[in-house]
């Protein structure tokens, strides 16, 4: 029976959209990113412990974290290997940038690909986007099967059975690997960084920061592959430009609004059909249904 | 998500202390290990970024994990099934998420895969974990016990147990019985030596132990047989894979609900003997309560933490005759009071611990190498200074744990004495600080001798010197101040030597040990102002108002005492 599995983890680091205060928002009504800390994605977190309680099960497994963004995504990969993963790889290049869900779904395709996984998890969706999509794209992109909502995730040979929380309850399904799968953000939190993971891996760095780091670092770096994240561009992962990116996106943002509720926008309605009637097709008449 | 770590500005201010170059050089020894070991410092602000780093991640299991469970562990409690004990879920699940961080032999050399940590960053961790959850920090903090077993311990054993205590194993102290409480030294407990086994075999009852189901145990037995004293008393270590023990029954405490703290009967139990015979009670024991009196100090400060928060926040949100009651003068002085206090005896701890820390990096330098005559010196040094600190700072931060929840429940009036605010667990939490690894009164004990011996006058004549930057009024006063600790030392023993052995200087010992504890604390106190005004002047300010109105109480109650008073109070009593 297989023993061995290769895990890969797509995370992605996110302005922290929890702890909002003020200047949030810039007064053009996009995000202040300078305001808000960046972090890991909360439900990558509980992607991740899935991940790290398989190979608890099956120790020669490896665990693998794949991100796409800005150079300095390459903390939510050390933060990753703090906590137990092995290594991972930054997709990083301005051929990216811009990049809608598809674009990136299709990206991150290209590069599992390359990384050949028996698994891929996914947290279910990140709290900047919110959309959800991403996991699921990566999943028809490859043409493999996806298990979405997860809480629990147990494999036997070539066979994953997961726990899925829905509306109503949970349901537990099998699928045959490899597979993606999503987790949800009521699934185990993950585990914390561990101390002497932090002492070993602080100095794990993408090729790119060796530029800004001093010489220890790289000098370590340099030495241990352990040490050594991957820093894949968009050539190295043999993609369709034409997917890529701002031209690989189809999704235009047309306006954004910075929408504030006040009390004097609320109404008040009786229960009478007749208001509630009303209601729905004021509702759809503004497209805020339908 | 709370970091006990970085919402603390104060134990961050004490891991920077300009010490820790000392401590870090000699607890690295040139960092030798950065060769053959992975996660070992490359040099000092290698070591240094992983303290933090480190911390900051104890900070966070702490906030986010522990604190949380502490009221179900507190509700929940642990319980007795099949004669061992099973810990509170919220227990399981805060061992488990500490061990998962690799908090495990923070301060065990890597040989044994401890983290090599100097031992303020245990003591810091303890103090995060205590104002999470004191009843979880005293079973937690019990791998100091490791330390014992690393200072004394054969290689062998050192090789079979400590590493499982890096992994997460918990330890217990296992040294009172029904009849031997205070009084040690009369420990029932018997040790055969079975000659076939070539193991000791432990049979007898132990009562009041914490953690006693834990995995490893250090047990104080008798292994002289016909003795009656200290001196037929031994250390042992117990491995609770042998099974060989039933835990009777768990306590039904006042507070640190979570912490179980067990009767335990031995049956012919394997245990295997620690450093030599006879040493157990006057060499080993004495070694491990040093150890325990700083894990109280730092439980202590954890708690005067947490019940200083709840107090603050309660005083903020808490309105009455139209206004926040924190804006009345009898709640914010005893907040005031409370927050003046911590800080002096924050920094008492962790004076107290780099001296601990110096002196026991000598000795454990000693075993592998000969120390020059200055280390030797300086090792001696330390180690005077440790032996005065650790009872004092066990003393004052045990008393300011229990006045400090005492007022910040008072605060909460009516609703504090009800289970709906943390208040409530931390007041009761707090009350076994000032009773367990020896009363305050016999932290007394242990410290009137570094008052009699010259010890306290001796480091107060120290910081002097240093000439530390301060307001003058304030070195006039600490001038007066230690004027009046002389001069009510001679009184006293004057008096005792007219009256010997009649207890006169029993009778003041504790008004004259606080009285160098006030002015200790100020001194240390000014050592933190002096490097960051901003944050500690006004704190030793109030201090130092504290520190005059006890100082006084004290030299009143001295001064206007006569033999005859330990006569009138016997007297009083029918005795």
């Amino acid at each position: 029976m297989k023993e061995k599995f290769e895990i890969v983890v797509l995370a992605k680091q996110v302005p922290d959209t929890r702890n909002v205060g003020k200047d949030a928002m810039t007064p053009e009504g996009t995000v202040n990113r300078a305001a808000l800390p960046a972090i890991f994605n909360p439900e990558d977190l509980n992607a991740l412990e899935q991940a790290l309680r398989l190979k608890d099960v099956y120790p020669q497994s490896t665990v693998t974290v794949l991100s796409m963004g800005p150079h300095r995504a390459a903390d939510i990969i050390r933060d990753a290997m703090f906590r137990g993963a092995d290594g991972g790889v930054l997709l990083t290049d301005r051929k990216f940038a811009g990049a809608d869900t598809l674009a990136t779904s299709y990206a991150l395709s290209c590069a599992v690909r390359k990384l050949n996984p028996d698994i891929i998890v996914a947290g279910r969706q990140a709290i900047d986007g919110d959309t959800a999509q991403v996991g699921s794209q990566v999943a028809e992109k490859l043409g493999w099967p996806q298990v979405t909502y997860a809480e629990e995730l147990e494999v036997k040979g070539e066979v994953a059975r997961v726990k899925r929380r829905l509306e109503n309850g949970v349901e537990v399904v099998e699928c045959k690997l490899p597979l993606v799968v999503t987790v949800n953000g009521s699934a185990a939190d993950c585990r914390p960084q561990n101390a002497k993971r932090i002492m070993k891996y602080k100095y794990a760095l993408i090729p790119t920061e060796y530029d800004s780091c001093g010489g220890l670092s790289v000098d370590l770096a340099k030495k241990h592959d352990y040490l050594q994240i991957k820093e894949w561009g968009a050539d190295a992962v043999d993609p369709d430009p034409s997917q890529l990116g701002l031209e690989g996106s189809p999704t235009k943002v047309k306006k954004i609004e910075n929408v504030v509720f006040q009390l004097k926008e609320s109404k008040c309605l009786s229960c009478t059909d007749d208001e509630i009637n009303a209601l729905i097709v004021e509702l759809l008449e503004t497209h805020t249904l339908g | 998500m709370a970091n006990f770590y970085l919402d603390n500005k104060d134990i961050q201010f004490q891991l920077e202390h300009p010490l820790m170059r000392k401590i870090v050089e000699l607890k690295e020894r040139g960092f030798a290990d950065a060769h053959t070991c992975d996660y070992a410092p490359k040099n000092f602000e290698d070591a240094m970024d992983n303290y933090r780093r480190v911390m900051e991640i104890t900070g966070e299991v702490a906030g986010d994990v522990i604190a949380p469970n502490a009221e179900g562990v507190d509700l929940e409690k642990p319980h007795v099934v099949d004669d061992h004990v099973v810990y509170a879920s919220g227990t399981v699940q805060n061992l488990k998420a500490i061990n998962d961080a690799g908090l495990g032999g923070i301060t065990l050399p890597r040989k044994y895969n401890g983290l090599n940590f100097p031992l303020v960053c245990f003591v810091m961790a303890n103090e995060m974990v205590a104002r999470a959850d004191a009843g979880f920090e005293n079973l937690w903090g019990l791998q100091d016990c490791a330390e014992t077993l690393n200072e004394f311990g054969s290689e062998e054993l050192k090789m079979k147990y400590l590493p499982r205590t890096a992994e997460g194993a918990t330890w217990a102290m296992t040294l009172t019985e029904p009849d031997a409480g205070s009084d040690l030294g009369a420990v029932m407990l018997k040790a055969t030596f079975d000659e076939k086994s070539g193991k000791w075999l432990l049979n007898g009852v132990k009562r009041f132990i914490t953690n006693g189901d834990g995995d490893i145990s250090l047990v104080l037995a008798r292994t002289e047989e016909g003795t009656k004293d200290a001196r037929g008393l031994s250390m042992l270590v117990y491995d609770r894979k042998a099974m060989c023990h039933k835990v009777r029954r768990i306590e039904d405490k006042f507070g640190i609900k979570g912490s179980p703290t067990c009767e335990l009967v031995f049956t012919n139990a394997p245990a295997e003997l620690v450093g030599d015979r006879k040493m157990g009670l006057i060499k080993y024991v004495m070694a491990l309560m040093n150890a325990a009196r700083l894990g109280i100090g730092a439980q202590s400060i954890g708690l005067c933490e947490a019940a200083y928060r709840e107090g603050l926040k309660y005083a903020g949100e808490r309105a009455q005759f139209g206004k926040a009651i924190i804006n009345f003068p009898a709640v914010y002085e005893m907040l005031g009071n409370a927050k003046a206090r911590i800080a002096a005896g924050r920094a008492l701890l962790y004076e107290t611990t780099r001296f601990v820390e110096i002196y026991k990096t000598y000795e454990h330098i000693g075993h592998e190498r000969e120390l020059s005559s200055e280390e030797r010196a300086e090792m001696k040094h330390y180690q005077k200074l440790a032996d005065g600190y650790t009872p004092l700072q066990k003393l004052f931060l045990s008393e300011y744990a229990n006045s400090i929840a005492y007022d910040m429940l008072q605060i909460h009036g009516g609703s504090g004495y009800m289970k709906d605010y943390p208040i409530e667990r931390i007041v009761r939490d707090a009350r076994i600080t000032n009773i367990y690894e020896g009363t305050s009164q016999l932290q007394v004990v242990a410290a009137i001798n570094a008052v009699t011996k010259g010890t306290y006058l001796g480091q107060i004549e120290a910081y002097e010197a240093e000439g530390t930057s301060m307001d003058s009024g304030l070195r006039k006063q600490l001038d007066k101040w230690k004027g009046m600790f002389v001069k009510m030392t001679e009184k006293v023993e004057r008096i005792e030597a007219e009256h010997k052995g009649e207890g006169f200087k029993d009778f003041h010992a504790r008004r004259l040990v606080e009285t160098a504890g006030h002015i200790i604390m100020t001194w240390v106190l000014a050592k933190e102002a002096a490097v960051r005004p901003e944050d500690y002047s006004v704190q030793l300010a109030t201090f130092a108002k504290i520190a005059d109105y006890k100082i006084a109480e004290a030299f009143a109650a001295v001064e206007a005492s006569e033999w005859g008073d330990v006569e009138l109070y016997r007297t009083v009593i029918g005795d």
